[in-house]
């Protein structure tokens, strides 16, 4: 029983708790914050290091026995997802610090960053599908604080969308676990894996899979249900939109992750042709919305719609060497889309607007952020030896191996257009020079430098370091594949069935 | 009685699809709630609750659950997606009215700005 | 204004009343139909009964609390009802009983308290909800009138 697998959460909660009840005096709130997300990304580490050394961890709930009660399971991809919420929550808090105004820290900002990083601990870490839907609600919750936290009109039309579409997408969450429960008769991810394999293949089974594709594609942002993504992650402050871009649409990849590779991986079989024209879809339609916008972070919002893209590939190649790949991309992106976030916000926090077209001379001013720019951007397109070649390299090494010719040119060729609509960023904000009196403008200090240096620092390790990362991804997958195993350690040797049976 | 339920699902999911579509957000809202409504008459429905029909308690004299009780799992679900849509309800409705005093009208057509180039 | 003589009378008797049934139903709760969360909703329904009787000035007079830290302190009351088997190298939650029952109470242990945490929680939140929504002036129209200012001199 590795009981230590509650405190990532309860910490969070309880220091969310204490930063509600100090939320006026914003140093309290702001190191009781930073005190559970270093508590956090310590223990992610740790966790990271103990799961690929010694395999799965589990715990039960209140000690019932694991198909009655609520399991928390953690393996390779969860480790691999927590620590990155980690790095990314302790990254944007720190930005925070100096770009959130005071009066929205005192309004219970950091409380909402807390229940954010309980909702995504709890996610990555349940083994249950009915508390997978909780934790999806949890860090809803939180992240619909955070969107609409300020009140301004944009926040307030593109939070009413995001609010509508990613409760649409819970609704499909609730009623396929609902039919799944109605079907199967448990909602543990391991005992359904044991009793939908020896249940006859019935056509019930692969609609229910449809409502879970649904429900998670909505909140990844796949095409065709990506609408209120580029509708609202705008709008929000900057270090809200960055957490968001990097972090929180990467869950519901997560959830299809886990999902799909381990209790419907009959219907993942059949469905594989469905995912891969969704994701080849979402790649070619984010990546030409993007190249009509003009505002900083529209056009970032929009390639986290292509990018969502890249990943479902890696779980539409439908085995373990995909969704290895799949994962690596996963983090990389994570790390990278956080970090130019970042970046693109700084150069719009300093200008005073994120319109490209009263943009410009960022190269001359701020030489640093200008460099780290570049070698973000030429990480997210895909260019050696940063981390997203290595990335991309994976994803389409295995699209060759599986002669999806068509899906290898649609990624290979979008990676370009990405590295357009990069350089356009890169032309408009740093390069050209300024159409507009900049004689006021503030200087970036080295508090809105250091998060996304650390994150630029973080893809070139992962660039350098690829073979550790990509093992632990591919031990990751054969974890999430591997079945077999994941009753075993969940349920005892004898199997989940033998412990319902025995009870009944 | 599985039948007539799965029917007045059925009627609050199609309700629930009308009211969605329309611009009005008061009718948006109005439409997603009975969309959850439907959403947790469907977990009922999905356990043994219609058929067997007793509580789920344990007998307090002899000790023992009655064979009839129904399974306590659905209505735990349900009352956990209770809560949640409760306060989402709430979060959409203050959001919502927020929303109509910053653009000073209920129809969605008209929250257009995040979407302009 | 929605002044009415026979709501007010009756809000003001049901206010104590349901306040001690939403206690009843937590204590019952444990094993019983009822609980944290039934009573966390009517404690709150009769605070909200205020609301809609008096309006959202009065409600909040009569029972001075800061909502939102009440659901504060429920919430991290719960949970740290929870910590104690956590703490003691036992899964999260895992339930500690007092030996003797209390008279008139019961057995008291950490899901009862457990439960309390709920009730908090469920109040705070509830009332919280119906307060803020009630303060917006154009939504609902009982509140009292502004205090009384000195008139301002015409501008010559």
């Amino acid at each position: 029983m590795a009981n230590h697998l509650f405190f990532p959460l309860l910490v969070p909660l309880v220091s969310a708790v204490l930063a509600t009840l100090v939320s006026q005096r914003r140093v309290i709130a702001r190191s009781i914050a930073l005190a559970a997300v270093l508590f956090n990304l310590g223990y992610s580490i740790w966790l990271l290091l103990a799961v690929g050394a010694t395999g799965r961890m589990v715990t039960q709930a209140d000690d019932f026995a694991a198909p009655f009660g609520i399991s928390l399971v953690a393996d390779g991809l969860s480790a691999i997802m927590l620590a990155l919420t980690s790095v990314m929550m302790l990254v944007t808090m720190l930005y925070s610090f100096s770009t959130v105004s005071p009066y929205r820290e005192r309004y219970y900002y950091y409380p909402l960053l807390l229940l954010l990083l309980f909702g995504c601990g709890g996610a990555f870490l349940t083994g249950d599908l009915f508390n997978l839907y909780v934790w999806f609600e949890v860090l809803l919750v939180a992240s619909f604080g955070l969107i609409t936290l300020g009140g301004e009109r944009g926040q307030l039309e593109g939070g009413l969308k995001y609010v509508v579409l990613n409760l649409l997408g819970s609704t499909s969450f609730l009623v396929g676990a609902g039919l799944l429960y109605g079907v199967a008769g448990t909602l543990n991810m391991a005992h359904l894996s044991e009793r939908l394999g020896t249940l006859e293949h019935s056509g019930i089974v692969t609609a229910v899979a449809g409502f879970f594709l649904f429900a998670y594609s909505s909140k990844a942002g796949l095409a065709p249900l990506f609408f209120w993504l580029p509708a609202s992650y705008h709008t929000p402050s900057i270090a809200v939109t960055a957490l968001f871009g990097g972090l929180l649409s990467k869950v519901g990849i997560y959830a299809l992750y886990r999902v799909f590779g381990t209790v419907f991986q009959r219907e993942l079989a059949w469905l594989a042709p469905l995912i891969l024209l969704v994701a080849g879809v979402t790649m070619v339609v984010g990546v030409i919305g993007a190249m009509a916008q003009v505002n900083v972070r529209r056009i970032l919002a929009f390639h986290i719609v292509s990018q969502m893209g890249y990943m479902a590939m890696g779980l539409g190649l439908a085995g373990t060497v995909g969704l290895a790949a799949g994962i690596l991309f996963m983090a990389h992106n994570i790390v990278v889309k956080t970090a130019l976030f970042l970046i693109g916000g700084t150069a719009e926090h300093l200008s005073g607007t994120g319109e490209l077209k009263q943009m410009g001379g960022m190269a001359r001013r701020e030489p640093i952020l200008a460099g780290l720019w570049l070698l973000a951007s030429f990480s997210l397109a895909g260019l050696p030896p940063l981390s997203g070649f290595f990335g991309k390299l994976g994803l389409i090494q295995v699209g060759l191996e599986q002669g999806q010719w068509l899906m290898v040119g649609v990624a290979a060729a979008v990676s370009l257009f990405t590295l357009f609509s990069m350089l356009k960023i890169w032309n408009e904000v740093f390069w050209k020079k300024a159409y507009v009196d900049q004689t006021g403008m503030p200087r970036a200090s080295a508090l809105l430098l250091a998060p996304s240096a650390l994150l630029v620092a973080l893809s070139i390790a992962i660039g350098f370091g690829a073979s550790p990362v990509l093992n632990y991804s591919r031990y990751s997958a054969e974890q999430v594949f591997n079945t077999q195993r994941l009753v075993q350690d969940v349920c005892g040797s004898a199997g989940c069935e033998a412990v319902t049976s025995t009870a009944n | 009685m599985t039948f007539v339920l799965s029917l007045v699902v059925g009627t609050l999911f199609a309700g629930a699809a009308y009211l969605m579509l329309r611009r009005s957000v008061v009718k948006l809202i109005l439409g997603m709630a009975l969309l959850s409504h439907g959403t947790n008459l469907l977990l009922f429905l999905m356990g043994d609750g219609v058929v067997k029909g007793m509580p789920p308690f344990v007998d307090e004299a002899t000790g023992v659950t009655p064979t009839a009780a129904a399974d306590p799992l659905n209505q735990a679900l349900i009352l956990t997606a209770i809560v949640i849509n409760f306060g989402f309800t709430a979060f959409i409705l203050a959001l919502a009215y927020r929303a109509n005093q910053a653009v000073g009208s209920d129809d969605l057509d008209d929250m257009v700005e995040t979407d302009r180039l | 204004m929605y002044e009415s003589m026979i709501l007010r009378t009756i809000a003001r008797l049901m206010l104590p009343l349901l306040l001690l049934l939403s206690l009843f139903m937590v204590v019952r709760g444990h094993h019983l139909p009822g609980g944290g969360f039934v009573g966390g909703l009517l404690a709150a329904a009769a605070i909200i009964l205020q609301i809609v009787a008096f309006g959202p000035d009065y409600a909040r007079e009569i029972v001075p609390i800061n909502y939102l830290r009440l659901a504060a302190i429920g919430i991290g009351s719960a949970t740290c009802w929870g910590l104690l088997a956590l703490l003691q190298g036992e899964p999260f939650m895992a339930a500690r009983w007092l030996d003797t029952a209390i008279p008139g109470i019961g057995k008291l242990g950490t899901p009862v308290m457990f439960d309390v945490g709920v009730y908090l929680t469920v109040i705070g939140v509830t009332t919280q909800l119906a307060l803020v929504l009630a303060e917006e002036p154009t939504l609902y129209p009982l509140r009292r009138p502004p205090p009384r200012t000195e008139p301002v001199a015409p501008e010559a």
